[in-house]
C-alpha cells in the first residue's frame, strides 16, 4: 500500500497543460507540415519526383500532396535549389482532401475545419477505432492520447469498444479488400449523426501501399470523410490537434 | 537413409552465398534432412517457395544451428502440385506449408489443417476471407465464441474462434489476413524508391527491426560494411525499440488484470522511450533512421548528453512503475500459472523471443548469430523458467533493464567516423539471409538476387509467424476470460503476420 502512495508521488502530475498552454515541445528533428517555394524549383530537375515513395509531388507549379506524403523529407535533401523544406508545423489536419495540398498559396497554415457540422459532438464525442491495414504505428500514437501524458479524456474525447455507442469512426490504414466488409459494417453499426476520422497517409490514400491490388488506397474511396490527418504516423500533437478543432475546443 | 547435417550448405548471419553453391536435394532429401535436423534441435527459421517457371516450384529451408551460429541452406524444385508435407514429423513446419501451399498452389499431401492463413484476393478460386471452415468440438454443452475481426480497443483485425466448455478454453483457432497488403510480391524486382518504406512499415511498432534486418542484407549483397558508428546507433535504436515497446506491453499486462497504477505510468514511461527515437532521428518509430550503409543521423555530443540524461529519468521510472508489479500478491495471482507452454513445446512450436525465453529456453540472435555491435558486445539472454503470463513478463523486465545498460555503455563509448556510407551494386545470383532479434523475437529476411542485381524473391518472417500458434496453445485448457490477458503477453503484430 504505501509503495503504491509512494509510487504515485514518485511519477508526479504529467498530463500536459496544452491546449491551455503551450504544445508539448517536439524533437528539434521532427518533419512537420512542409512548405515549398514554388519560384526555386526548376522543373525539368526531376529529382524530387524520381525518389519520391508515394508520387506526394505535384508541379507547374511545385505542391506537396501532405494526404500522400510520408515526412521522409528525401525531396528535400535532394533538391539542389532549397525548393522544398519541413518545418516543425504540426497543424495539418483538413476538412476537405483537396485542401492537404500545400502549394504557394496555402504555405504554413491550415485552411480550417467546418465546425458547424459537428456542433453536435462539442462536449462529447465517443469514437470507434478501426484498423484497416495500419501498421500499428497510427494505431500506438492515438492510442497514446489515452495515456495520462496527453489524457484525450478531459476533453470529452474517448475510445469506445462498440460502434453502437460511438459517434464515429477513426481509422488507420489503407483498407485492404480483406477488411472492407469489416470496416463497412462497422460504420453502419454507428448510429446517425456521425463523423469519419482518417489518420495517416495510409488511410488517407493507401500510403506506401497505394496502388496494391489487395488494397483500396485507404477510406476515402469507401466512406466519407469528415476529418484527414496526415503524417507516417502523424506525431500525437497532430492528431489531438486536429480532434480539438473538429469539435472546435480550440480555434 | 540418414542425412548428415554437419555436410549441408551453411552461411553466417548476414553472409551471402552463390546461388549456384547451394546444392540441389531431392523433395525426400530435402523433407528427411528437415526432419533430422529439427529432431536435433535445430529451427525453421524460414521455409518457402519460390516458382521458378514450368509449373515448378523451389522449396528453400534456412535452418538455424543456434549452438553453432550457422544457417543451413537448403532447396528442392519440385514439378508438380504436391509434396509429402513434413508437419506430421515436425510440428515447426505447420504454418510454414499453409504458407507455400496459398502463396505457390503446391500442396503438403498429409498436412493436418492445411487452410489459408491470409486468404489473399487476387487468386479467383481461394476462399474468401471469412469462408473457410474452423476446427470444430461438438458435444452436449460445448460451444464456440467468435471474436473479430474489429476488437475493442485501438487494436489491428483478427479473428478468434474459441471451442469452449463453460469457461474452458479446447482449442482456439486464429484466422489472420485481413492485414494483407500484399508487401512480399510488391518487393520482387526491388529494390526501388519504396522498398526501405515497406520495411519500416511492415510491422510500424518494429521499424528498426525490420529496416536493420533489410539494411544488412542489402549490404552483404552490396558486399559494403557499414561504418562502426553506424553499427552502434543501430544498436542503440534497436534497444529503444525494445525498451518502448516492453514498457507498453507490461503497462497492458496490468491493465488486463485490473492493475491501474502500472498502467498508467508505462503508458507515460513508454512514450518518453518513443520520444528518445524522436530525439535521434525526429520520428518517434525511427522512421528513417536505419538505411543501407548505416544510418541516416547522427548524433553530437549535446545530443548523446541528453541521452544519457533522459536515460537516467526513464531507468528510475521504470523500477518505480514495474517493481509494483511484482510486489502486488493480487497481480502475480493473475500471472502465475496463466497460460502456461512448456520448454519442450516451446521447442516443437519453434517460438521466439520473449515468449521462448519465458519457457526458460535461451533462443536470442543478439547472442546466438551476432551481427553488427552485438558481435563485440553481448547482452546477456534474458529467460525465466516457468512459461506462463509472470514469465513472459517478468523477461521483458530484465531485457528493459540489460537494453539500459547496453545503451548507456554504447553512448559513451560512440566510435568516431561518419555514420553512413553508399552501398554498392547487389551482386547478382546469390542468396542472403538477415536475422535480428527485434522485441517480439526473430526477425528473418531471405534475400534471392537476380542476374541484374534486383530481387528475385524476398521473403520476410515476422517474429509474430512463429507465435501466432504458440498463443492458440498457451489457451489450451485456460479460462476464456484469460485471452486478453494470454493474448498481451505474446503482442504479436496482426500486419507483421499478414505482410
Amino acid at each position: 500500500m504505501l509503495d503504491i502512495l509512494w509510487a504515485r508521488l514518485q511519477q508526479k502530475h504529467r498530463t500536459i497543460d496544452f491546449p491551455k498552454g503551450p504544445p508539448p515541445a517536439l524533437s528539434d528533428r521532427y518533419q512537420g507540415r512542409p512548405i515549398v517555394f514554388p519560384e526555386r524549383c526548376n522543373v525539368e530537375c526531376g529529382r524530387c519526383a524520381q525518389i519520391c515513395p508515394t508520387s506526394a509531388l505535384l508541379f507547374n507549379p511545385l505542391r506537396i500532396d501532405l494526404g500522400k506524403c510520408l515526412f521522409c523529407s528525401t525531396c528535400a535533401a535532394a533538391c539542389p535549389t532549397g525548393a522544398i523544406e519541413f518545418t516543425d508545423g504540426y497543424r495539418m489536419a483538413e476538412s476537405l482532401r483537396e485542401n492537404l495540398i500545400v502549394g504557394p498559396e496555402s504555405q504554413g497554415t491550415e485552411r480550417g475545419i467546418d465546425v458547424k457540422a459537428h456542433r453536435f459532438f462539442a462536449k462529447s464525442l465517443k469514437l470507434r477505432q478501426v484498423s484497416a491495414g495500419g501498421c500499428n504505428a497510427c494505431e500506438a500514437d492515438t492510442n497514446v492520447l489515452g495515456t495520462v501524458g496527453w489524457d484525450l479524456g478531459r476533453f470529452g474525447i474517448q475510445f469506445v469498444a462498440s460502434p453502437r455507442h460511438a459517434d464515429g469512426l477513426l481509422i488507420t490504414g489503407p483498407v485492404p479488400e480483406n477488411m472492407r466488409l469489416a470496416l463497412l459494417k462497422t460504420y453502419r453499426a454507428v448510429p446517425e449523426p456521425k463523423v469519419v476520422v482518417v489518420v495517416g497517409a495510409c488511410a488517407i490514400s493507401g500510403g506506401v501501399f497505394a496502388g496494391h491490388e489487395e488494397v483500396h488506397n485507404g477510406a476515402a474511396g469507401l466512406l466519407p470523410v469528415d476529418l484527414f490527418i496526415p503524417g507516417c504516423p502523424p506525431s500525437p500533437l497532430t492528431i489531438l490537434d486536429g480532434l480539438l478543432r473538429l469539435t472546435g475546443r480550440i480555434g | 537413409m540418414s542425412i548428415s547435417i554437419a555436410n549441408i550448405f551453411s552461411i553466417t548471419n548476414g553472409q551471402a552465398a552463390p546461388i549456384c553453391d547451394v546444392t540441389a536435394m531431392d523433395r525426400r532429401d530435402f523433407c528427411q534432412a528437415i526432419i533430422e535436423a529439427t529432431g536435433q534441435g535445430l529451427r525453421i527459421s524460414a521455409l518457402f517457395g519460390q516458382p521458378v517457371g514450368g509449373g515448378r516450384t523451389r522449396l528453400w529451408a534456412v535452418l538455424a544451428r543456434d549452438n553453432k551460429s550457422l544457417l543451413l541452406l537448403l532447396y528442392t524444385d519440385i514439378d508438380g502440385n504436391r509434396y509429402d508435407s513434413l508437419t506430421p514429423y515436425c510440428t515447426q513446419a505447420h504454418w510454414f506449408e499453409r504458407e507455400i501451399f496459398e502463396q505457390c498452389g503446391l500442396e503438403p499431401s498429409g498436412h493436418p489443417w492445411l487452410k489459408p492463413i491470409r486468404f489473399p484476393t487476387r487468386t479467383e478460386t481461394a476462399p474468401r476471407i471469412g469462408d473457410a471452415d474452423f476446427f470444430r468440438v461438438e458435444g452436449e454443452e460445448v460451444h464456440e465464441v467468435a471474436v473479430g475481426p474489429v476488437h475493442a480497443g485501438i487494436i489491428e483485425p483478427g479473428h478468434f474462434r474459441f471451442q469452449c466448455h463453460g469457461e474452458n478454453v479446447f482449442h482456439l483457432e486464429i484466422s489472420l489476413g485481413y492485414q494483407h497488403r500484399g508487401v512480399e510480391r510488391k518487393l520482387v524486382g526491388g529494390p526501388d524508391r519504396r522498398t526501405l518504406h515497406y520495411m519500416e512499415t511492415l510491422a510500424g511498432d518494429t521499424s528498426i527491426g525490420h529496416a536493420l534486418a533489410y539494411s544488412e542484407l542489402v549490404e552483404t549483397l552490396g558486399a559494403t560494411s557499414s561504418p562502426a558508428r553506424a553499427q552502434v546507433l543501430r544498436g542503440i535504436a534497436l534497444e529503444l525499440e525494445r525498451i518502448a515497446n516492453h514498457t507498453g506491453d507490461l503497462g497492458a499486462l496490468a491493465g488486463d488484470v485490473g492493475y491501474l497504477p502500472t498502467l498508467s505510468y508505462c503508458g507515460r514511461i513508454r512514450g518518453d522511450a518513443l520520444n528518445m527515437t524522436a530525439l535521434i532521428c525526429g520520428n518517434r518509430f525511427g522512421r528513417g533512421l536505419v538505411k543501407p550503409g548505416g544510418t541516416g543521423f547522427d548524433i553530437d555530443v549535446q545530443r548523446r548528453d541528453e541521452l544519457l540524461r533522459r536515460l537516467d529519468i526513464l531507468e528510475k521510472d521504470l523500477f518505480v512503475a514495474i517493481g509494483l508489479l511484482w510486489n502486488s500478491s493480487s497481480v502475480m495471482a493473475r500471472f502465475e500459472s496463466t497460460g502456461t507452454i512448456s520448454g519442450q513445446d516451446c521447442k516443437e512450436l519453434g517460438l521466439v523471443g520473449p515468449a521462448a525465453r519465458g519457457c526458460g529456453v535461451e533462443r536470442d540472435i543478439r547472442c546466438d548469430f551476432p551481427h553488427g555491435i552485438f558481435q563485440l558486445e553481448q547482452i546477456p539472454v534474458s529467460t525465466c523458467p516457468t512459461g506462463d503470463v509472470f514469465a513472459r513478463g517478468y523477461v521483458r523486465w530484465l531485457e528493459i533493464q540489460r537494453s539500459v545498460t547496453f545503451i548507456r555503455e554504447q553512448l559513451k563509448g560512440l566510435p568516431g567516423g561518419d555514420p553512413l556510407v553508399a552501398v554498392g551494386p547487389l551482386k547478382p545470383g546469390r542468396i542472403a539471409v538477415s536475422l535480428v532479434e527485434g522485441w517480439r523475437g526473430e526477425i528473418c529476411h531471405v534475400a534471392l538476387s537476380d542476374p541484374d542485381g534486383k530481387f528475385a524473391a524476398y521473403k520476410v518472417i515476422d517474429p509474430s509467424f512463429h507465435n501466432w500458434f504458440g498463443l492458440a496453445y498457451a489457451l489450451r485448457g485456460q479460462q476464456i476470460s484469460d485471452f486478453p490477458l494470454c493474448n498481451k503477453s505474446f503482442n504479436l503484430s496482426y500486419c507483421g503476420h499478414d505482410l
